[in-house]
């Protein structure tokens, strides 16, 4: 297909066509990021706890003030819960993966140490691991003689002490703190301070998502030993099999009310409605975005097939003589459609360069990555493909433009 | 004159009604979700006290012992710094506030117990931030200092206990205290809550929560200090362990406002702040005597970049999507304008000037904005719809207000006259003479 004499009539409609390669560009440049900040959400929504999530239930208690024998009454609660038909692990935990609260702490490898080396997220309580189900790598879960009292951990830091038998001694952490604390060695037996306690590493596991506040390293999770009582706003946590969990959520809120009938229950949910609801924001902006590139491509074709027909009607006397002189049906439907691919071309080739500008703003004010180099030619591909399926409707209009046309004036 | 380009314009429009539709289809899809997303940047980023908020400020010191020098002031005080700064009364008007949510009865009221927001603050706390009243009233200093057993309720709980009655002198039960209503506030739904913005750096833009509901219960604050003893809700701890008395702890969690009317108040403030710091430095309680920070109301509610990054997003789309629908429109604009070369020809050879083509050609562009802002209001509606069933706390408060109703046909035939001028310009050159030759 010769390319000069479109290269000539483009020149002819200079406004018309830069701004069809404008909207082009733009378009290729929004689109190319939206679906990449979709693809970032949905990674997100994706991100792995390292829990069994769907074999999980939440309850957790409003904090109303602890009683004196808050103990005896969480050890009862807690083999109550045991004992519902299908249940097979309960705990207590301080905090959850995707709660909206978090409770972080800075850790150092040294205690002298100015700044810290990395901020975690410290999950405590009773039979956590193995109720949340994480997946051990190297080592051991914590037992119970691990465990100690939060009220003797806090009396004695009241006291000003940092080191002692009234401490945890042990920790578990997760597989990627270990990789970043100790790059290729063995994190086992290693010690870790958290403020100037030190806690040697007894377990590994593969997964552990911090509750929130992802930017500080997604998996700097830490469990340690600390025995608490409910009542204080932490959480049941209960585990069965999938298909029990709603019969085993009734009964397990029934048997929290026969114990105490006047507490509060605020969160009572299965884990996969945990995950629902921490992530309905990206949801609804998934949505959005793809809505926005839907949006963006339907304009863009209609922009494509409206300056399409309005070229195919200007050049009705032209096609009329290109047809009467010899030229195929074929060779006319060619013709706009090599038009079209080249101002697509130009276009996409601007929009490449404005969709790096644009992801350079997004990665500076939205702490997004770099666009990965596979969009830009899965978007170029997207826009050709609709710059030819747009212009398909005027350019076989154009091809069915009778030879006879020529012969008359206008 | 314009009644003669009026009825052209419409002439022209109705010739290829379908084309007239694309546009005016692409000018209101524009303009509806860039006002949707407007409007919405609009109640999130406004002012929640015109007129008054320029005299609000918020000190901060650094009690942290972190010696790395770039060490920010936390987001709230420690109780002492904070009571050290309130009774020194150095403001007009000074506001300490302390967050919890309590377990709440009415006795007189058969309903099961409620967990409730509750706010423990200081008598200024009313008129410092006009809290609307509906019943009853504040309460005053004295009853700040004898630490009396009283309340402020929010109309939300009037209503759901009292069936909005006036419930002034009825007792709540706040965890295992009693107190007495002394007033009802009026519906009142600042954006945000303003005084408990805090620590909006950390959330990654995901900031919705500032856009809340205020507390349902307000105390004065020694009262709160009695009904709830520990149980407040803590920003950090610079150190763990520590007392579990969260009055000695090494806790912020306290948050002091102050009201000061005048510049020389506020450099007087910020002396009296630095030669506090400087004071507990040389006691050998802070680290840091420099680290005090004191931000207008609007200042804080910046560096808390309160405004969701979702919804920053949200508008840049929305207008690249408006810059789109544009360029198309004008390319469309311009297809149609020229296409009528001829008739423009003739009436150019029939004595009309470029001035009176252009103008012609401006109006059936303005025209198309009109319609196309029509269409955008009706789509902004849906969308602000749309946005109010959404699970975000700032939802209810998605409503259109006149400034922005106005905005939307000022940005519908802008936009549409910008499309257009392009286009008008182009057909105003027009050679009549080649024109009338072809015809």
């Amino acid at each position: 297909m010769e390319i000069r004499p479109i290269l000539s009539s483009l020149r002819r409609h200079k406004i018309t066509a830069f701004l069809l390669v404008l909207e082009i560009a733009l378009t290729c440049a929004i689109v190319c990021n939206a679906v990449f900040l979709i693809s970032q959400r949905l990674e997100r929504m994706h991100m792995p706890s390292g829990i069994a999530e769907h074999e999980l239930i939440q309850i957790q208690l409003a904090n109303l003030g602890l009683r004196a024998d808050a103990k005896a009454r969480t050890l009862e609660d807690l083999a109550a819960l045991r004992q519902i038909a299908g249940v097979t692990e309960v705990g207590l935990a301080s905090q959850l993966p995707f709660g909206n609260a978090s409770s972080n702490n800075d850790m150092r490898l040294d205690p002298t140490q100015k700044l810290a080396t990395l901020n975690a997220a410290m999950y405590t309580g009773q039979n956590l691991l193995q109720t949340m189900g994480t997946q051990l790598v190297a080592g051991r879960n914590l037992r119970d003689d691990d465990f100690r009292d939060d009220d003797e951990v806090n009396k004695a830091a009241a006291s000003g002490n940092a080191i002692g038998q009234a401490f945890p001694q042990v920790l578990v952490i997760t597989q990627a703190m270990a990789e970043r604390l100790w790059p290729g060695e063995n994190a086992l037996g290693r010690q870790l301070y958290l403020g100037k306690t030190p806690l040697t590493v007894v377990g590994v596991v593969a997964h552990l998502v911090r509750p929130n506040n992802f930017s500080q390293g997604t998996e700097n999770s830490i469990v340690v030993p600390i025995a608490m009582k409910a009542g204080d706003g932490s959480n049941y946590l209960i585990r069965t099999a999938s298909q029990d969990r709603e019969r085993v959520l009734k009964a397990a809120l029934a048997k929290l009310k026969a114990l105490d009938p006047k507490r509060v229950i605020l969160q009572k949910r299965t884990w996969d409605e945990v995950r629902h609801e921490f992530f309905q924001d990206d949801r609804a902006m998934t949505g959005i975005l793809a809505g926005v590139c839907l949006a963006l491509l339907v304009v863009t074709a209609l922009g494509i097939v409206g300056l399409g027909s309005f070229w195919v009607a200007q050049r009705r006397r032209m096609i009329g003589v290109r047809r009467a002189l010899g030229a195929t049906r074929a060779n006319i439907l060619h013709y706009f459609q090599t038009e079209n691919f080249l101002l697509a071309t130009i276009g996409i080739a601007l929009g490449m360069v404005l969709a790096y500008g644009i992801n350079l703003f997004l990665m500076l004010h939205y702490e997004l990555p770099r666009l990965p180099a596979i969009y830009l030619p899965v978007g170029a591909l997207l826009l050709w493909l609709l710059g030819q399926l747009a212009v398909l409707g005027p350019a076989l209009r154009a091809a069915a433009v009778p030879p006879v046309v020529a012969t008359r004036s206008v | 004159m314009l009644a003669y380009y009026l009825d052209l314009a419409l002439r022209s429009l109705k010739r290829n009604k379908m084309l007239t539709a694309l546009m005016v289809l692409a000018i209101a899809v524009g303009i509806g979700a860039s006002m949707t997303t407007l409007t919405v940047m609009h109640l999130l980023s406004g002012d929640p006290l015109p007129g008054r908020s320029q005299h609000l400020f918020y000190p901060q010191v650094d009690p942290s012992p972190d010696p790395n020098p770039r060490h920010q002031p936390f987001d709230m005080m420690d109780y002492r710094s904070a009571m050290d700064l309130w009774s020194a009364h150095r403001a007009d008007r000074q506001a300490l506030i302390a967050r919890a949510t309590l377990k709440l009865r009415a006795p007189e009221v058969s309903q099961p117990p409620l967990m409730v927001r509750t706010l423990a603050t200081t008598t200024d706390f009313f008129p410092m931030f006009d809290a609307p009243f509906r019943y009853g009233q504040g309460w005053n200093a004295d009853d700040d200092a004898q630490r009396a057993r009283v309340a402020v309720i929010s109309d939300d709980l009037n209503r759901k206990l009292f069936g909005g009655a006036d419930s002034v002198g009825r007792t709540l039960r706040l965890k295992d205290s009693d107190v007495r209503i002394v007033g009802v506030l009026a519906p009142w739904r600042p954006s945000p809550v303003f005084y408990d913005v805090a620590g909006g750096r950390f959330s990654n833009g995901d900031t919705a929560s500032f856009y809340g509901k205020p507390e349902d219960v307000l105390m004065p604050f020694n009262t709160g200090q009695d009904v709830n003893a520990d149980g407040f809700d803590v920003f950090t701890c610079w150190s763990t362990g520590g007392s579990k008395q969260l009055q000695s702890s090494p806790c912020v969690w306290v948050s002091l406002w102050v009201q000061l009317d005048s510049a020389a108040k506020v450099r007087e403030y910020a002396g009296f702040l630095a030669g506090y710091s400087t004071q507990q430095k040389t006691l050998g309680r802070f680290v840091h005597a420099d680290n005090t920070k004191l931000h207008s109301l609007m200042q804080w509610l910046d560096f808390n970049r309160v405004v969701p990054s979702d919804v920053r997003l949200q508008a840049w789309l929305a207008f690249a999507f408006l810059a789109i629908c544009l360029f198309n429109t004008v390319g469309l604009l311009l297809a149609k304008f020229l296409r009528r070369a001829g008739e423009i020809g003739v009436r150019r050879a029939l004595g009309a000037t470029r001035r009176a083509v252009f103008a012609q050609c401006l109006v059936e562009a303005g025209l198309l904005g009109l319609l196309g802002g029509v269409g955008g209001w009706l789509l902004t509606m849906v969308g602000l719809w749309l946005i109010s069933r959404q699970p975000v706390e700032y939802a209810d408060l998605a409503h259109l207000d006149a400034s922005m109703f106005v905005t939307t046909f000022v940005l519908a035939v802008v936009v549409s006259l910008l499309a257009g001028a392009l286009p008008a310009l182009r057909a105003s050159r027009v050679a009549p003479g080649l024109q009338l030759k072809t015809l």
